[in-house]
């Protein structure tokens, strides 16, 4: 007789009724066609595993696995069935994915690389100092699966996000007071959609703070079931931002958005910190969320051009935040949105899913830029950098010379041309 | 039956080995006809095939999911030859229990046979595979101006080949009929392997309506790998009331004067106070909650007539009691009151672990006095139940809510679905009317045939497969042997586990 797993028996799993709703909004379902990479099939597995009617096997990890949790089940889902907990509760019990070396090699990322920025730089700067020498044109003597990945690494850019000041003051009248998540690599490799959204929010009355003590959100953790550094982690970042005194911490990466709007769950159980973390959940805004809400100030420019629309999973699904961008990209003159087929399926970029699943994740790839094409949009905006790294190594083999786009990228060019011509 | 969960084991351990021992050069065939991927065997993949959208549950021994006609012929050929059964499969959003495997065997999806392969729209017809999903075949063709009628409430997931199986119904049934009233042909794979076309893709072929025996025969005479479906013209305006009502008495007497008022909406639904409920804590769409029912009707045609209709329904509600009429303002606010009726099964999860849903039918004139007949059975027995059904056409879905874990709490359950079943059948209805009989109502078959009837039916299926491999244990109620006809709990056969 298998062994019960009684810490998996979560009450999610009561909340689903297996009606099937969730199977055609699933990615991995539509490419396989197979129940076991379904959301429907993953909640009975994680069932059978914690009544011990059957063991939490290699094949079992893999089937939770092979999830990109992007969630469009629970946008899909009835009864409201949160699957990402569900997933995630799994994946703390299977520990990180894949072979024995790859386990140790994530896991060596997420506790000692992550949670420590400066590492996290090192490591970038020395990425950067390789791709600019010589040296990459002896991956192609990489073993097939390095070179794929090599392959996948964007290139880094020479400068860093590297804010002149930890409070940098409105533009105009005062409107609201807030934190920015720098975050772990978006510094380091989008440091210059860090400085378009510190930008945007300055000219819309904030004083934005960037407080330097921050660390990265946790959301490669969370969603590999490495849970130990995930909580310290986020005590961290609720220490920091809380003592900030802000109305609200805004984030411009969908991923760490939503991961942060979850601490208050992350640490439910931990009573020193379970109701600061409730408090700073409740603070966290997707940028795009934040600049709506606040109503933008006027002074944006003419921006002659056609984009598309890719909803990142951790906004649409996760964070629920759908209308929000849209009405920022119909706030800019000019601009016209032609929405492409299914906006809010997955591109494949899912964290480091395209690492761990490169064939699911080219697939679905595949997929999207076909959508994409269909638009003819020569543009498409996509507010989350994995999803722009994904989707621009897609443009880079397909070719077809589509840009991508940060949201905050558009509205800090529309304020610019705006002031150029007034 | 009273099997906790955690003594069920994925099948008893050391019997499925020797079973799958058994099978060995089956599965080695099956594996060489479809490719390995495509074969499942271990417990952590068949696991997940053990359920439909039912309560009930069978392991199979071995999931196949074949990518081509010609492989589910080989398959079929294959699997029937080692003296194997064959469940069909769909999506596996069935409510009855028709997938679930209850005498283990193979079940062959068909999921993958998802080309929609011909659509012919001055033919009207389309050529569908059976793995289609039904609100694809619709989106294919909405900007032509054209729709498939037959819209199940699962139809975001249920499968085309799922819907022929159980001659499903959906909202639009009460205009448009079921699903066999749209089905013109289909091909269908034999117990031998062999293929065979029934019907055309003309409107009536001579002979005997073969086609329409395969359609709601729920898996138990063959395969279906494709089949021709009429599409339909989209009509010109479409409007949808939300009535809300204080009492549920009023409520059913709006079905009753509507359609004996000579109107026929396309929609007459209604849900009830606790669906509301449900509803509301799942994914919300501002159904008022302190409603007793509420109901939504649509009509479809000319502008003219819908205008008309729409006049004389808000009359209608007003004079019987609604405490508010609420005509759908923008195609987005209609969108938004159908995304509540159709999530509303789905959303029984949020008031309870589990879900009995029940699909009796009585004529239209009697619903109120059955409605309360239902509700009185709800408190003899002890048990919530939460109404959502289309009842313009009579056909009532009373869904039991439970928790399976709480001993005895099923055994109950399924008595108050058998005394729901007793009322509709006594108020001159019938078991079922759109979610097929399955392994869940058989035992209730003698309620309603004879036992002349129930071997002319045994005679046609062996007409077309003698030794009944497909879909074993469905439909037909098993012999008297096997338990009282009257006590449902004791008719599931042992090994399953529910």
């Amino acid at each position: 007789m298998t062994v019960a797993l009684p810490h998996l028996q979560i009450p999610e799993l009561d909340q689903c009724v297996h009606c099937g709703l969730c199977l055609m909004q699933c990615p991995t379902y539509r490419v396989t066609h197979l129940e076991t990479e379904s959301p429907r099939g993953r909640i009975h597995l994680v069932r059978a595993a914690a009544e011990g009617r059957i063991a939490p096997t290699e094949r079992f990890a893999e089937h939770l696995y092979l999830c990109l949790m992007c969630r469009a089940c629970e946008t899909a889902c009835p009864s409201g069935v949160q699957f990402g907990r569900i997933a995630e509760a799994a994946r703390e019990v299977l520990g990180p994915p894949g072979s024995r070396f790859s386990r140790a090699v994530a896991g060596l990322a997420f506790t000692r690389l992550f949670p420590h920025l400066g590492r996290l730089r090192l490591l970038v700067t020395m990425l950067r100092a390789y791709q600019r020498s010589g040296l990459r044109r002896l991956a192609r003597y990489l073993p097939k699966r390095l070179r794929e990945m090599e392959a996948l690494l964007p290139p880094v850019p020479d400068r860093y996000f590297v804010p002149e000041a930890e409070v940098l003051p409105a533009l105009g009248p005062r409107r609201a007071r807030v934190a920015l998540l720098s975050g772990c690599v978006m510094p380091l490799l989008f440091g210059e959609i860090n400085e378009a959204t510190v930008r945007v929010l300055r000219r819309n009355g904030c004083d934005v703070l960037i407080p330097k003590d921050q660390g990265c959100c946790a959301a490669l953790n969370v969603h590999n079931g490495e849970m130990v550094a995930a909580k310290a982690m986020a005590r961290r970042n609720i220490d920091v931002f809380l003592s900030a005194g802000v109305d609200a911490v805004v984030v411009n990466a969908a991923g760490c958005g939503a991961t942060m709007k979850e601490y208050s769950h992350l640490l439910a159980g931990d009573p020193l910190y379970a109701e600061k973390a409730a408090r700073f959940s409740a603070l966290v805004r997707d940028a795009s969320e934040f600049l709506s809400g606040l109503g933008l100030v006027p002074g944006l420019g003419r921006l002659e051009m056609t984009v598309t629309y890719q909803d990142p999973c951790h906004l649409a699904h996760g964070q629920k935040v759908r209308a929000q961008p849209r009405q920022l990209l119909a706030a800019i003159p000019g601009l016209t949105l032609v929405e492409m087929d299914a906006s809010d399926r997955c591109c494949g970029s899912a964290g480091i899913y395209n690492i761990t699943h490169p064939e699911m994740s080219q697939t679905l790839l595949a997929e999207k830029m076909v959508s994409i094409a269909r638009t003819k949009a020569p543009a498409v905006v996509a507010p989350n950098p994995g999803c722009m790294l994904q989707l621009r190594s897609g443009v880079q083999r397909g070719g077809n010379g589509v840009t991508v786009y940060h949201l905050m990228d558009l509205l800090d060019r529309a304020y610019q041309l705006g002031e150029a011509r007034p | 039956m009273e099997l906790t969960p955690g003594e069920r084991g994925t099948g008893d351990g050391g019997r499925r080995d020797g079973r799958m021992r058994e099978l060995g050069p089956l599965i080695r065939d099956l594996r060489r006809i479809v490719g390995r991927q495509h074969v499942l065997v271990e417990p952590e993949d068949v696991i997940v095939y053990e359920q439909d959208g039912s309560i009930l549950q069978a392991m199979p021994e071995v999931v196949v999911v074949p990518g081509s006609t010609a492989e589910v012929r080989e398959v079929v050929r294959a699997t029937r030859a080692a003296g194997v059964p064959i469940v069909p499969r769909g999506s596996g959003t069935g409510l009855a229990g028709g997938a679930v495997p209850a005498d283990g065997g193979v079940i062959v999806s068909l999921a993958r046979l998802n080309c929609l392969r011909e659509v012919d729209l001055r033919g009207r017809t389309a050529v569908v595979e059976p793995g289609v999903i039904n609100a694809d075949v619709t989106k294919g063709i909405a900007p032509q101006g054209f729709f498939y009628a037959p819209d199940p409430s699962s139809q975001a997931a249920c499968s085309v080949g799922g819907n022929l199986a159980n001659n499903s119904g959906g909202p639009h049934t009460l205009a448009y009929g079921v699903t066999t009233n749209h089905t013109l042909g289909v091909e269908v794979v034999l117990h031998d392997g062999a293929p065979l076309w029934l019907g055309g893709s003309v409107p009536d072929t001579p002979g005997y309506d073969l086609c329409g025996i395969f359609v709601g025969s729920e898996g138990t005479l063959g395969v279906v790998v494709q089949g021709i479906v009429r599409l339909m013209r989209a009509r010109e305006s479409v409007r949808t009331v939300l009535a809300v009502f204080d009492r549920m008495d009023d409520a059913t007497r709006v079905v009753v004067d509507v359609t004996s008022a000579g109107i026929v909406p396309a929609a007459l639904e209604m849900m009830d106070q606790t669906t509301i409920e449900a509803v509301e804590r799942g994914a919300p769409v501002g159904f008022p909650r302190d409603a007793e029912a509420v109901l939504l009707v649509e009509v479809e045609g000319v502008r003219e007539h819908t205008e008309r209709a729409l006049r004389e329904i808000q009359d209608i509600c007003r004079r019987d009691a609604a405490r508010d009429v609420r005509v759908a303002q923008s195609e987005q606010e209609r969108i938004a009151l159908w995304k509540g009726r159709k999530g509303a099964f789905g959303a029984l999860g949020t008031l309870a672990p589990n879900y009995y849903v029940m699909d009796g039918v009585v004529p239209r004139s009697r619903l109120p006095e059955t409605m309360r007949k239902v509700a009185e059975i709800g408190r003899a027995f002890g048990v919530r139940i939460a109404n959502v059904f289309h009842a313009g056409d009579g056909n009532l879905h009373p869904n039991i809510l439970f928790d399976m874990r709480i001993p005895g709490e099923l055994d109950r359950v399924i008595e108050a679905g058998a005394a729901i079943l007793r009322a509709c059948i006594d108020a001159g209805g019938s078991l079922t009317g759109e979610h097929g009989i399955g392994l869940e109502k058989k035992a209730y078959m003698s309620w309603v045939f004879t036992e002349a009837d129930l071997d002319a039916m045994a005679r046609v299926r062996r007409a077309f497969d003698p030794a009944a491999g497909f879909n074993p244990g469905k439909v037909f109620p098993s012999p008297p042997a096997c338990g009282e006809p009257r006590r449902a709990p004791a008719k599931i056969p042992a090994g399953l586990w529910v």
